[in-house]
């Protein structure tokens, strides 16, 4: 009986034995137990966020910049019902987050006791798992299981859901490498499984004339590994690639082989080269609708090649000619080996006649924007952003509208894991608590939230977290006084009739971070802009710079809802036909 | 081709009933996680069945019946499949041959005048009628779905009734390896 301890003292155990650093939490009732063992021990950091919705995106902010798996406490009720909307983020994105909520006393369950709540039920769709642990002696082995799950196959959020009376009660702990998951509980790919599929993909390859690589999140998810094996086999072939937004920084913005960013607002001569391509390779994407526009239009003559660690892509929306299911690092280093084992060579005169078509498309240069007067254009300001930390080890995070898309267009990203967007569930209020989580896994590296003035607002308290850990977070807001995306949206397929998109009475963004002891500079012209950017990232403490922008700037290219890839929209003055246009409108 | 926001641009197969056999650990909430994917989703379920089959290792066995094109019973299979107590889908339909069989109570209102024609049509049927304490006229049907939906049909044109159905549970019929 000697080696019992209690349920709290298990959860922090676990952890630890876990590798966990640091946990992101806001304390309560029902976790009590788990905050005064937290008290007793110094191993793991607690970071306390403002709300809990804060917390989560704090950790998939910690876990997408470091590849760890993010930790978040909170308590019942309230507390699990704030996280739901990052759960649910989390596992759009394949985020691997370990969520641990408290629960009220077992006997009270069912009883409407004060801040209960059905956590599991509730979290069940927006988990990839998740448990309510009834006996202490099972808690260690669901933490290890659920560790497990979450980074295992396509990461996601799992809950554990630990009632008070657990946390009190005593148990015994066990190590990690006692516990058997059962293999149907998890995923492991085996490259050698898809043998054929990767040979027979490879051949295709090597027989394209119009190639184009399609690279999406999953590329990150599997490691910066799979970033440089995807790189060489992008150069051994030659091939044009094209990234998602979730995929931004696999091949760096420079690489001569990149083409940027593809779908609603991606470039140009990247839609285009996808619709005319003959052989596509999707490695680690999913035919996001924001990325394939109108279906039936999507890619018309292609063989198309996808590779998924989750089966459920294959097929979903997109039929594809050679599926592979696997993890992206073993099948692309598994193809490299197929290639030069058969020594392949693609038909560099077709090729060349591919890339001089692209070259083409490129001279359109879909990003070219107005940029007279003295008015900031927030373009500009991204591009001021970039030029002046591109030498710094930067991390971006975005909030959710036009500033995120611009952020995409306009900052050239070289690497993995340094750009944190909220891309399938399009969370505002991901970006600023998202960037707290980066800068505690990155402590010396610069992190900068590029928000829009109605996104930030969505999660400012945090603004307190920031400053009680002296985080030196950038908040760089482009200021609008518009939700600039609803904007442009009631713009081109409303008739220009704002409903409530217009913001009245935005706080002094200056005098909000002075009200938290952190720093506030504003640009309301060009010529402030760049000293306002050097005086941001000089300061070392977490700043608010206001960038007043245009009010009306739209984000193009846009491929509107409904149309495809060749039928992009360059600027305003080039409407979607009508009739289309109509049938775009009842899209997301 | 399944669902997206954009209208999928042909439907490649018709709508077919499908049986799905699905195995699970049998813990708490595997039965909501595995229905919750399905309103969660928008596919339909037609019926559900679900027991525990062995004693020593914990799984149970949910039977549904569902409809949809190929594709749309695909997707439903894969999404099973990533549900983390889920050991296995089956598509009876794909396996072959399978055997089927669903159970039907009917407490049925007597009287001196419809009785002979009820026992006929029971005994037709072969219905079995189960005793009770109260007395009262409850027959018990087994078999293929069709068979018991024509039942209730005669036995409903010919005096009130009260009806209950387990849905059915299928298995595959395909010889394995049997001891010999």
């Amino acid at each position: 009986m000697n080696n019992e301890i209690t349920g709290a003292e298990i959860v922090l155990k676990s952890l630890a034995e876990q590798g966990v650093e640091v946990v992101f939490g806001y304390p309560g009732g029902a976790v009590l137990p788990i905050y005064d063992t937290l008290f007793k021990q110094n191993s793991i950091k607690h970071v306390l966020v403002r709300q809990e919705g804060g917390a989560i995106h704090a950790a998939e902010g910690y876990a997408r910049s470091t590849g760890k798996t993010g930790v978040l406490l909170v308590t019942s009720g309230p507390g699990a019902t704030n996280v739901v909307t990052g759960l649910t983020d989390a596992m759009m994105d394949s985020v691997p987050i370990v969520c641990i909520t408290g629960q009220v006393p077992q006997h009270l369950i069912g009883s409407d006791a004060f801040q209960e709540c059905d956590t599991t039920g509730i979290t069940r769709p927006c988990t990839k798992h998740n448990y309510l642990v009834k006996d202490v002696n099972k808690l260690s082995s669901v933490f290890h299981e659920a560790f497990t799950i979450a980074q295992n196959g396509r990461p996601g959020p799992v809950l554990i859901d630990i009632p008070k009376d657990v946390q009190f009660a005593s148990g015994t702990y066990e190590e990690k490498n006692k516990i058997i998951i059962p293999s149907h509980r998890l995923f492991e790919p085996s490259p050698d499984f898809e043998k054929n599929k990767i040979e027979e993909a490879v051949e295709l390859i090597s027989k394209a004339k119009k190639p184009i690589f399609y690279i999406g999140g999953g590329c990150i998810n599997s490691g910066p590994k799979a970033s440089k094996l995807v790189r060489q086999f992008i150069n051994m072939v030659g091939s044009p690639v094209t990234m998602t937004l979730m995929g931004l920084g696999v091949v760096g913005s420079s690489d001569k082989n990149s083409l940027g960013m593809l779908g609603m607002h991606g470039m140009y001569e990247a839609n285009m080269a996808m619709h005319e391509c003959d052989v596509m390779i999707n490695i680690g994407a999913r035919f996001d609708d924001r990325v394939t526009g109108r279906l039936d239009a999507f890619s018309p003559n292609s063989k198309k090649i996808h590779i998924d660690i989750d089966e459920s892509n294959i097929n979903k929306t997109i039929n594809v000619d050679v599926p592979i299911i696997g993890d992206v690092k073993q099948v692309v280093e598994k193809m490299i080996s197929v290639w030069k084992d058969k020594k392949y060579k693609i038909d560099t005169d077709s090729l060349k006649l591919w890339w001089d078509k692209i070259n083409k498309w490129k001279e359109v240069d879909c990003l070219n924007y107005n940029n007279e007067g003295k008015q900031i254009k927030p373009q500009y300001a991204v591009q001021r952003l970039y030029e002046l930390t591109k030498n710094t080890k930067t991390f971006i995070t975005t909030e959710v509208g036009q500033h995120q898309m611009w952020a995409a267009q306009f900052y050239k990203f070289e690497e993995p894991n340094r750009w944190l967007t909220s891309g399938g569930l399009g969370t505002m209020g991901y970006g600023f608590p998202a960037a707290i989580g980066a800068q505690v896994g990155h402590p010396d590296a610069l992190v900068v939230d590029i928000a829009g003035d109605a996104s930030i607002l969505m999660n400012i308290q945090e603004m307190s977290t920031a400053v009680q850990y002296r985080l030196p977070v950038k908040i760089f807001i482009l200021n609008n006084e518009y939700m600039g995306m609803v904007r442009q949206w009631q713009e081109l397929l409303h008739g220009g009739r704002y409903s409530e998109s217009y913001t009245d009475s935005l706080p002094d963004f200056v005098k909000l971070a002075e009200s938290y002891k952190a720093v506030g500079l504003r640009a309301k012209t060009t010529d402030e802009l760049d000293d306002v950017i050097t005086e941001m990232i000089k300061t070392k403490n977490t700043v608010i710079a206001d960038i007043w922008v245009t009010k009306e700037e739209n984000c193009f290219p846009m491929i509107q809802s409904g149309s495809a890839h060749n039928e992009m929209m360059l600027s305003k003055d080039q409407k979607q036909d009508k009739k289309s246009a109509e049938k775009g409108k009842i899209l997301v | 081709m399944n669902k997206s926001v954009y209208a999928s641009p042909d439907q490649v197969s018709e709508t077919k009933r499908h049986i799905l056999t699905v195995l699970v650990d049998n813990e708490p909430g595997v039965l909501a996680r595995v229905i919750g994917m399905f309103s969660g989703r928008g596919y339909n379920i037609d019926s559900l069945n679900v027991a525990e089959v062995s004693n020593d290792e914990n799984i149970s066995r949910i039977t549904i019946v569902t409809h949809g094109t190929s594709e749309v019973v695909s997707q439903i299979e894969k999404q099973l499949l990533r549900i983390v107590p889920v050991h296995s889908v089956t598509n009876l339909d794909q396996e072959g041959s399978s055997v089927e069989a669903e159970v039907a109570l009917v407490y049925i209102y007597i009287s001196e005048t419809n009785k002979k024609k009820v026992y006929q049509l029971c005994d037709l049927y072969r219905a079995r009628k189960i005793e009770n304490e109260n007395n009262t006229t409850i027959f018990e049907i087994a078999g293929a779905s069709e068979r018991v939906n024509r039942f209730i049909k005669e036995i409903n044109e010919i005096t009130k009734v009260e009806i209950v159905r387990s849905g059915p549970v299928a298995i595959s019929s395909i010889k394995k390896n049997e001891e010999k």
